[in-house]
């Protein structure tokens, strides 16, 4: 297994620049994600990374040997892509042994390899079967043990699940990840789907037009977002955003929007003035009677256990997740207040989060 | 807008019953969302309703009137399918406007103008009333392909999938949006979707469908909270309800003949294993963001449920196992009450 390290990687295609100059360590046994709406650079960096397309600029190290120009077959990396691809007419066995034979490697070698990689998969009872027959789901995991079975240094996966209904794609999260505790191979794994992202990564990349904007852990991601496209691509329904023109000093710990006084974390920076967002998650908005921030209620969507309440305000909509016992009604004026410590302060002309107090700060 | 009844509607297609003796009855000013699977004779109810089909049995009554023999055309409902089929020729204002200017409706040009702005300010798509059709957004579209059908006001608003071609976010918008317009105009809406969301935060009343029968009918809530039996149990919640054997964990409270206990993620507590008893392994901690979704195994049974995204478990840690409250099923799958069994 390996570490992957790129360094400034560029891809132009024509005079559209796809990926600007990305940065980052892939470490042994990671399973990295790589997020993003389409267009933005994930799939590009993805098959650079493979080998299917060279950078314009910038190096790949496999394991510390640079592989930038190496070609895709040279590059011991196993690449799973959205289809299910299988050969037809082979049952479930000749497809897994496929790549071993394909590299000569010997019969009985191949025939326990094979086995090891059903098991791993849970599918030992279908290796005899055609594929023709097989469900989606197990047609995935045949697809994943033709993968498996060569042992390569790391798997790509590009969206391997975007064809799947979305109950079911969610089986599939947990079983990958699960096969990613008993393998511990380095997984490069793109998607546009952010749910399958913070379920499943050891750390994600957010990606924006061809631009890496942050790389953290799952929590840390949605906990601290380093940009309004991060906060806006991650959580469902995502960080609302009140916008409005002000100031806030060094060391201060509140902001001013309009009529109404707003207590934020403390500013751990330089002062800013001009555009700005308050940034809050959904559960980390409340209903204050006596809060000096109004809004209307436009609508509140029952969801079980709670319900999620739209507020309009002057400064933009607000989201809260409240509690499905407490009772809104359409058109309400009601006080809005915070779990201040959550809160997140953006510049919005940039679009970059200030920072803002320790959570005890 | 009018009350929409059918009475003992049947639809068969050679030897399948699609639609099985379905009665329904939609008050004015009502959003009924019909929910199911592909192939539970949602979308065969709902042109049972337009007039596209013909029941083999049963009455269609619109606004008390049995429209049951009568086309389309003149049982005054709207539709809206799920992929937006727009005139791909003519402009936001012209396909708006089109049903309108229909020969048998006779509408002034002043009155349709007036009308299609109306519609336009509802939709927010005023800034786009001259655009070719061509020259929008997925979203766009579907707001124009339903501000068609909002422009007249029909009896009820036949709704097939309408969101469903729409990516998670842009769904989202226009779920809240159509469920405010439809408050705003006081519209009657006859809505078929399979995605339980929809159905949870749009519905005044839900109506699960299995198999051409209707399972049962009530506000979200009720549905959620009280389900008849374990099908609609299963189709509402997300994560799905964790069905486990009535043996399986504790139940002090479960009535007699209980054979299955739901439990949704909030009806199971975990804590630092205390026993050998309840005592489950923790396979797998999914980050959602606001919470964590804990997915266990216990005895053979995989079940699910929530902590809170800091909290400090990790995969391979061995928990304990505790009922809150659950849902109790019996043999035949009906929901029993907490007590009932005693009556």
């Amino acid at each position: 297994m390996a570490q992957i390290r790129v360094e400034n990687l560029r891809k132009q295609f024509g005079n559209f620049t796809a990926v600007k100059g990305s940065s980052f360590t892939i470490e042994d046994g990671s399973f990295f994600v790589m997020l993003g709406p389409s267009g933005c650079g994930k799939t590009t960096t993805l098959r650079m990374i493979a080998g299917l397309e060279l950078p314009s600029e910038g190096r790949i190290l496999l394991d510390g040997e640079d592989v930038s120009l190496l070609r895709a077959s040279r590059r011991d990396i196993a690449f799973v892509f959205q289809m299910f691809a299988l050969y037809p007419h082979l049952n479930v066995r000749r497809n897994i042994a496929y790549p071993l034979r394909c590299q000569g490697v010997p019969r009985a070698e191949i025939k326990q390899r094979v086995e090891e990689t059903a098991r791993l998969l849970q599918i030992e009872h279908l290796l005899d079967r055609s594929v023709s027959g097989l469900s989606g789901g197990d047609r995935q995991r045949v697809a994943l043990g033709r993968a498996i079975v060569r042992r390569p240094k790391a798997f790509l996966m590009d969206e391997p699940l975007g064809a799947l209904d979305s109950e079911f794609r969610r089986v599939m999260c947990g079983e990958l990840r699960q096969l990613h505790e008993r393998i511990s191979a380095t997984t490069v794994y793109v998607t546009h789907d952010q749910l399958e992202a913070m379920a499943m990564a050891d750390q994600i990349a957010v990606m924006n037009h061809g631009v890496v904007e942050q790389i953290a852990t799952p929590q840390q991601i949605y906990d601290a977002p380093a940009s309004m496209f991060v906060a806006d691509f991650i959580g469902s329904p995502p960080m609302s955003f009140l916008r409005f023109d002000g100031a806030v000093r060094q060391g201060e710990h509140s902001v001013r929007m309009g009529e109404a006084v707003v207590e934020v974390p403390t500013l751990r920076e330089e002062g800013i003035q001009g555009a700005l967002a308050l940034g809050a998650r959904p559960e980390h908005v409340l209903l204050a009677s006596d809060g000096s921030l109004r809004g209307r209620v436009l609508g509140a969507e029952y969801l079980g256990t709670t319900q999620i309440v739209t507020l309009q305000t002057q400064h933009g909509q607000v989201k809260a997740r409240l509690a499905s016992t407490k009772s809104v009604s359409l058109g309400d004026n009601v006080g809005i207040g915070f779990r201040t410590e959550r809160l997140a302060l953006f510049d919005a002309a940039s679009g970059r989060a200030l920072n803002v107090g320790a959570r005890h700060g | 807008m009018a009350d929409v009844r059918l009475d003992g509607v049947t639809k068969r297609f050679r030897d399948v019953e699609a639609v099985a003796a379905l009665s329904l009855d939609i008050a004015d000013g009502e959003l009924v969302v019909l929910l199911g699977p592909t192939g539970a004779g949602k979308t065969t109810t709902l042109r049972l309703a337009a007039g596209l089909e013909r029941p083999d049995a049963g009455r269609v009554i619109i606004g008390g009137e049995d429209v049951t023999a009568e086309p389309p055309a003149v049982r005054d409902v709207a539709f809206v399918f799920q992929q937006y089929s727009l005139y791909p020729h003519l402009t936001v204002f012209d396909n708006l406007a089109f049903p309108l200017r229909s020969p048998a409706r006779r509408m002034s040009d002043d009155e349709v103008r007036k009308r299609v702005s109306d519609v336009a300010a509802l939709l927010h798509i005023e800034g786009k009333l001259s655009n070719k059709a061509t020259r929008l957004s997925g979203g766009e579209m579907q707001r124009v392909a339903i501000g068609r059908a909002l422009v007249r006001a029909p009896s009820i608003y036949l709704m097939d999938e309408p969101l469903s071609s729409l990516d998670a976010k842009l769904r989202s918008e226009l779920r809240l949006e159509l469920k405010r317009i439809q408050v705003e105009l006081g519209a009657t809406i006859l809505y078929v979707t399979h995605d339980q969301i929809e159905a949870m935060t749009m519905a005044s009343r839900i109506g699960v469908l299995s198999e051409g029968r209707l399972v049962q009918i009530g506000t979200p809530r009720e549905v959620y909270e009280r389900p008849q039996n374990l099908y609609v149990a299963m189709h509402l919640g997300t994560p799905a309800i964790n069905l486990i054997p009535a043996d399986l964990l504790p139940a002090p409270g479960a009535p007699a003949g209980t054979r299955t206990i739901g439990a949704r993620t909030e009806q199971l507590r975990i804590a630092p294993p205390n026993g050998a008893a309840d005592r489950g392994l923790l396979k797998w901690v999914e980050h959602l963001g606001d919470q964590n979704h804990l997915h266990l195994e216990i005895k053979g049974h995989n079940l699910t449920t929530l902590a809170d995204p800091h909290s400090p478990w990790k995969a391979g840690d061995a928990v304990s196992v505790e009922l809150v409250d659950p849902l109790y099923f019996d043999a035949t799958g009906a929901r029993v009450e907490r007590g009932e069994a005693v009556r």
